[in-house]
């Protein structure tokens, strides 16, 4: 792989140049669209990398909150203790643990297995940490005051979110991210080729754990005060998977355009009907899941000529039209 | 106390098994992952609880109005919801992740009406609440009319399955529905019979545990995942498995919070998943899945 054929250059520059122009987003708007950015992009991050696993694998991971509690919770426990930086390590080694742990146990057998366990797995870390704070330490709920303004976290989310996308760029061409492809098309023609299937998965797996983990920790400071249930909030998990398949969980940009639409929506919806939310929420998601099967990118593919590279990534026209 | 806590746990064991054997049914025959089975369970709860406490008919009369119309509601569920997806599905696989999705969905739809109704508290009714004496423990006497009627519901389905011929049926679309057909079984009504049954079971389970347990309207998903940790360990598609390990996790839930602490139940459900997933993900007596 080289790195500079044009194939490499022009998409990364051009993301560059977007990046950069975002980056003045905090002089130009007030606090409330900068709140609605820093959604924007979380969410961008966690659907992003919930693909990079769950897209290519066809494994639907219920677990997004778990990282992103675990994240919140460390910021939550040592952001007093150690420097920013320190903590946001700490958070990362944490995710990947846990990553470690459910991937090795559950991603040598088949999928349904998988779906199982991180969708009840919510629960138990929200119910073991709640456990924890009442017996052992004896304080339920939390207090983050850092030194954190809002335009850092959405500096840090930005920065984030670059690197996660150069992550992704880079796998769609690597060996590993081809290795995944054909895992996901079938698991025993990949066996026979010779993939160790199940360190493959487990790889990507903690990959986007880690990444999730990272988000929470930098959104921590965001809430002043953390508690069990407000750090493991389903909904989190399950808004992440339909911005995922509404956008199209199989191409690197695809969550986006699922990500932009939906964070607006549930903006009004929230606002507008919170005790509804729930049941709105469900009835969006039928409709992705009944009429969108391949999401918005799986539409657009759809209604064009056939295209020779499938799976390869050629999208770096969308980025622009969104960005602006 | 240990009589205490091995009778809970047996009641508690006996409802996870009966709600259990439903999802067995629905994932075994119908090839569905419920993730919304659990709130069915709750719904029922409700009903229950709204019968006993408005309308005046005890939980276990009700059982009579409940079984049929979650039976019917089941049905319809398959033929509006599910129907559409089995035919696009191309094979197992994609039947499972797209049935999981629609599921998904359905199950924040559910909790999102129960919420709009009866807000996030715990609820309970007060039935046949005096104390009974078995063997040196003291029994609240709807434990142990529930677990009666567990039991009975139990067999019932159990020799549905085995000895009638739309249970046999049922039993060979689970070992394989492309050779079903050939014995002229209609599996599409095969499939959606199953899963409405299960969700009958589902209702039962959700009447019964009322009777005994608090409950709340963000509870289906820790049913839903008990459901599954018992099918898994019992070996899809096996009622006696699914009996057997529904009662080794009622009776290991009850003695870790007898003796431990309470609010570490999930904890064990999890510990037992994992060794389960560790040591036979096929199951206690389940064939060897593909």
């Amino acid at each position: 792989m080289s790195m500079l054929k044009p194939d490499f250059i022009k998409p990364v520059g051009l993301g560059a140049v977007i990046f950069a122009a975002l980056a003045f987003m905090p002089t130009l708007v007030d606090s409330y669209y900068m709140s609605l950015a820093i959604s924007v992009v979380s969410f961008a991050i966690l659907a992003t990398a919930w693909s990079m696993f769950s897209g290519p694998t066809r494994y639907i991971s219920l677990a997004t909150v778990v990282f992103f509690g675990i994240g919140a919770y460390t910021v939550a426990v040592l952001g007093e203790v150690l420097p920013f930086p320190l903590v946001l390590v700490c958070a990362g080694l944490a995710g990947t643990v846990i990553a470690l742990l459910v991937g090795f146990s559950t991603l040598r057998l088949a999928g349904v297995y998988f779906v199982i366990f991180t969708f009840g797995l919510t629960e138990l870390v929200r119910q073991v940490v709640s456990w924890y704070e009442v017996n052992v330490t004896r304080e339920m709920g939390r207090y983050v005051f850092l030194d954190i303004t809002q335009n850092d976290i959405y500096w840090q989310l930005l920065a984030l979110f670059a690197v996660l996308l150069v992550t992704g760029f880079i796998l769609g061409r690597s060996r590993l991210g081809f290795a995944l492809r054909i895992i996901g098309e079938d698991e025993t023609v990949a066996k026979h080729c010779g993939i160790d299937v199940t360190r493959v998965k487990v790889a990507l797996f903690v990959l986007s754990a880690l990444f999730m983990t990272l988000t929470g920790a930098i959104m921590a400071p965001r809430w002043t005060y953390i508690d069990p249930v407000i750090a493991f909030n389903p909904m989190l998990s399950f808004q992440v998977v339909i911005m995922a398949l509404l956008g199209g969980p199989r191409r690197l940009l695809g969550p986006l355009l699922g990500v932009i639409p939906l964070t607006l929506l549930f903006e009004v919806l929230t606002a507008s009907f919170p005790n509804h939310f729930s049941i709105l929420l469900g009835c969006v998601f039928m409709v992705i899941v009944y009429l969108l099967p391949g999401g918005v990118v799986g539409l657009y593919e759809k209604y064009r000529a056939p295209k020779k590279r499938v799976l390869a990534t050629d999208q770096n026209a969308e980025p622009g039209g969104n960005a602006a | 106390m240990f009589s205490y806590a091995l009778f809970s746990g047996i009641t508690l064991g006996g409802m996870y098994a009966l709600v259990a054997m439903g999802l067995t049914l629905q994932y075994g025959v119908s090839r569905i992952m419920n993730l919304a089975y659990g709130e069915l369970v709750i719904v029922a709860s409700f009903v229950a609880f709204v019968f006993m406490t408005s309308v005046g008919i005890n939980p276990l009369v009700g059982l009579l109005i409940i079984i049929p119309a979650s039976f019917v509601l089941n049905w319809v569920i398959y033929r509006i919801l599910l129907t559409p997806l089995v035919a696009r599905a191309k094979n197992r696989g994609m039947l499972e992740v797209d049935s999981i999705l629609a599921t998904f969905g359905l199950l924040f739809i559910v909790q999102g009406v129960l919420l709009v109704w009866f807000g996030g508290n715990y609820y309970s009714y007060d039935f046949l609440n005096n104390a009974v004496d078995i063997f040196g423990a003291t029994i609240a006497a709807n434990r142990l009319v529930a677990l009666g009627f567990a039991v009975v519901i139990g067999l019932g389905f159990y020799l549905i399955l085995t000895r009638t011929r739309m249970g046999t049926a049922l039993r060979a679309v689970a070992v394989d529905p492309t050779s079903a057909r050939l014995v002229a079984i209609d599996v599409n009504f095969a499939s959606c019979f199953a899963f409405a049954l299960g969700g009958a079971m589902a209702a039962v389970g959700g009447v019964l545990v009322s009777m005994f347990l608090t409950f709340s309207t963000s509870m289906g998903v820790v049913f839903t995942m008990k459901a599954l940790i018992v099918v898994i360990m019992g070996g899809v598609g096996n009622m006696l498995g699914a009996l057997i390990a529904g009662l080794i996790l009622g009776v290991a839930e009850s003695l870790v919070a007898t003796y431990i602490d309470p609010g570490l139940t999930i904890a064990v459900t999890y510990v037992i998943f994992l060794l389960v997933l560790l040591i036979k993900p096929s199951g206690l007596f389940g064939r060897a899945t593909s």
